[in-house]
């Protein structure tokens, strides 16, 4: 049975701009779900709609079986971490993780354990009575989560609380907050726009766009199997190719007038414009000897960009650009301007229909009230 | 490292410009209050004695620093949960209220009072024969502009929309949030408002003279128009006075917001 239920949520702002469009999401006990989207995509809308900071036009939040749609948010027992630093600037530490305790009548010394508790839990046991101003932006983030925490939550949420830290603090903190979620097994909420960080830490990933989940599913079969253009688009780099099916009882695609096979072409209608998704650490590259192959497309090495382990290769070729990863050394081999002949894998593309137009990415709409 | 700045000598001389602007009037006044009364040579302290014993004195400096006080607490109880709520729910309401706020500076008090004792006749007596009644609703008003743009900077320093949704998800009603989470971070805020005020009040004279309402300034006039070196030792003990009831509103903010406005400073 589903612990936290959004049911056909619908929220329109003034001036027609549609947040949620039927947003329908069944997430069981001690689950970790990210809400993953662009600007605008109405990721956050849902959580505000979940805390009780926004009422839905249409449709039902459910927690435990409960509807608490119309409960105010400060009955719902959700904890809520946010983007921009929350803690009450005129409490220490201490004090802010102990606010919701107070505020159910716990006794001093039942709040005192408990607030030490989280506060070692978050690994801020030393900071206990420092006020904000003297927390780096990490440490805030930290003190929120154990006050969010402290109240025992039904429902953990997590508004993107890393965006305003640097790299090396978001990797950090988003494995202590999977580690704490995964201890306490609390349900949780999580938002973001960073694909990586929604992958990294979450059981389940929801793709919003344009108000509307486009795919839900396990991180690697978000990343492996994406259901539609603009989750393929949005998670990971993809190159997408446009082709056209001429042979479909061998998957064969008239790519710009290279013919290529894709298994998974096999069974489309001859004539049938398609678009074949290629990650690019599936394309192999190889200096171009001229004696071409199946399924291999030729161009020129454009830019190199080093990620580390792997080189990020731009090659433009007669039909379409392309990306591809290589190792590092062998990158090396592979300089800019040198003519190569790009490899694509038959078994591991995806085909997809083919969307007419670009994938807009809509700005995003003002919460009710602001 | 950063090579310590000097202050520039231009800095000094305006700095002592401004102090002989401010100071050297005040010394004047003293050194007039020193003079007697019978011979109108210095230096005695018979002026000051005179103010001490005289019970008008006593009495007006009492009903004009009641007033500033219920004038101050029934400002903030009515400005700090409007603003409040204004910058929260209804931001667009913000420029009407600081144009409705600039209505008491265009408005002369010669003009105001005439139309509040227009007003508020047949109003119960408790409230039109008395300045805890009367005279508090006009100076509200008068304060009005001082509380609303001293407030409306204090909450505009703060994330009040994040502050109050972070205290609401922790169980806080809307009541303990204005006073636990938000009241704390605007105290600087409050506290300029109510110095402002408390100042407006303890030197009001044209409303409370056409209402016939014995305040303080009420009494200086008197004083000024009767006795001259005593009206002097008045003046300056009225400013030591002044500055004295705000230095205890900062004192009394100081114990337990200290910590907030040194917060709210650093952000």
């Amino acid at each position: 049975m589903a612990y936290l239920e959004l049911q056909n949520l619908h929220r329109e702002f003034a001036g027609g701009v549609r947040a949620l469009d039927g947003i329908e999401i069944r997430l069981g006990e001690g689950e970790f779900l990210s809400l993953l989207g662009p600007s605008g995509c109405g990721k956050t809308t849902a959580l505000r709609l979940v805390a009780g900071f926004d009422r839905p036009d249409e449709g039902r939040i459910v927690v435990d079986g409960k509807d608490i749609t119309n409960v105010s948010p400060s009955k719902r027992d959700m904890g809520m971490v946010f983007q921009a630093y929350s803690l009450f600037p005129n409490m220490t530490a201490r004090e802010n993780v102990a606010f919701g305790l107070k505020i159910r009548g716990k006794k001093r010394t039942d709040r005192d354990g408990r607030v030490k508790e989280l506060l070692e839990l978050v690994g801020l046991g030393h900071a206990v009575d420092r006020y904000p101003h003297q927390l780096s932006g990490g440490m805030q983030q930290r003190v929120a989560l154990a006050r969010a925490l402290a109240i025992e939550p039904r429902v953990l949420l997590l508004d993107e609380p890393l965006s305003a830290l640097d790299a090396k603090v978001r990797v950090q903190l988003r494995e202590e907050i999977r580690r704490i979620q995964l201890e306490l097994g609390i349900t949780t909420l999580y938002v973001t726009h960073d694909q990586e960080e929604a992958l990294a830490v979450s059981d389940h990933v929801a793709v919003m766009y344009r108000g509307r989940i486009e795919q839900m599913g396990a991180p690697a079969e978000m990343y492996s199997a994406p259901a539609t253009p603009f989750v393929a688009e949005f998670i990971g780099t993809m190159n997408r190719l446009e082709a056209t099916v001429t042979d479909p009882s061998t998957g064969t695609v008239d790519f710009g007038g290279v013919m290529l096979t894709v298994e998974a072409a096999r069974g489309r209608p001859k004539g049938e414009r398609v678009l074949v998704l290629v990650r690019p650490e599936t394309v192999e590259l190889t200096p171009t000897n001229g004696g071409g192959g199946s399924n291999t497309v030729d161009g020129e090495v454009l830019t190199q960009a080093f990620l580390g382990p792997v080189t990020r290769l731009k090659v433009v070729g007669p039909g379409a650009d392309l990306i591809a990863d290589v190792s590092t050394a062998k990158a090396a081999t592979l300089p800019i301007g040198m003519k190569v002949t790009a490899a694509l894998p038959a078994t591991d593309a995806r085909v997809l229909d083919l969307t007419d137009g670009p994938i807009e990415i809509p700005e995003e709409p003002a919460p009710a009230g602001r | 490292m950063k090579g310590r700045r000097g202050v520039a000598p231009s800095a000094y001389l305006w700095l002592f410009i401004a102090a002989a602007y401010f100071l050297i009037p005040l010394l004047a006044t003293f050194l007039f209050s020193l003079k007697s009364n019978a011979t109108g040579k210095c230096c005695t302290a018979d002026s000051y004695t005179w103010v001490i014993h005289n019970g008008g004195f006593w009495h007006s400096i009492k009903i004009s620093l009641i007033l500033a006080l219920e004038t101050i607490v029934i400002s903030l109880l009515l400005f700090v949960p409007t603003i409040y709520w204004v910058h929260l729910k209804l931001p667009k309401l913000r420029p009407v209220i600081a144009f409705l706020a600039l209505i008491p500076f265009v408005v002369p008090p010669i003009v105001m009072v005439v139309g509040l004792l227009s007003v508020y006749r047949g109003t119960p007596s408790w409230f039109y024969a008395q300045p805890w009644g009367f005279l508090v609703a006009a100076y509200v008003i008068l304060a009005f502009p001082y509380m609303y743009f001293s407030l409306d900077a204090g909450f505009r320093s703060i994330d009040v929309h994040t502050l109050t949704e972070a205290s609401q998800s922790l169980g806080a009603s809307w009541p303990v949030t204005l006073l636990k989470v938000i009241l704390p971070n605007i105290r600087t805020a409050a506290l300029a408002a109510s110095f402002l005020t408390l100042a407006i009040v303890m030197g009001e004279f044209t409303i409370a003279n056409l209402a016939a309402f014995n305040t303080f300034p009420r009494f200086l006039q008197y004083v000024n128009e009767t006795q001259a070196y005593p009206a002097a030792a008045l003046t300056l003990m009225s400013f030591g006075l002044t500055w004295g009831a705000m230095l205890s509103l900062l004192l009394v903010g100081r114990k337990r917001g200290a910590r907030a406005a040194v917060i709210t400073g650093a952000r």
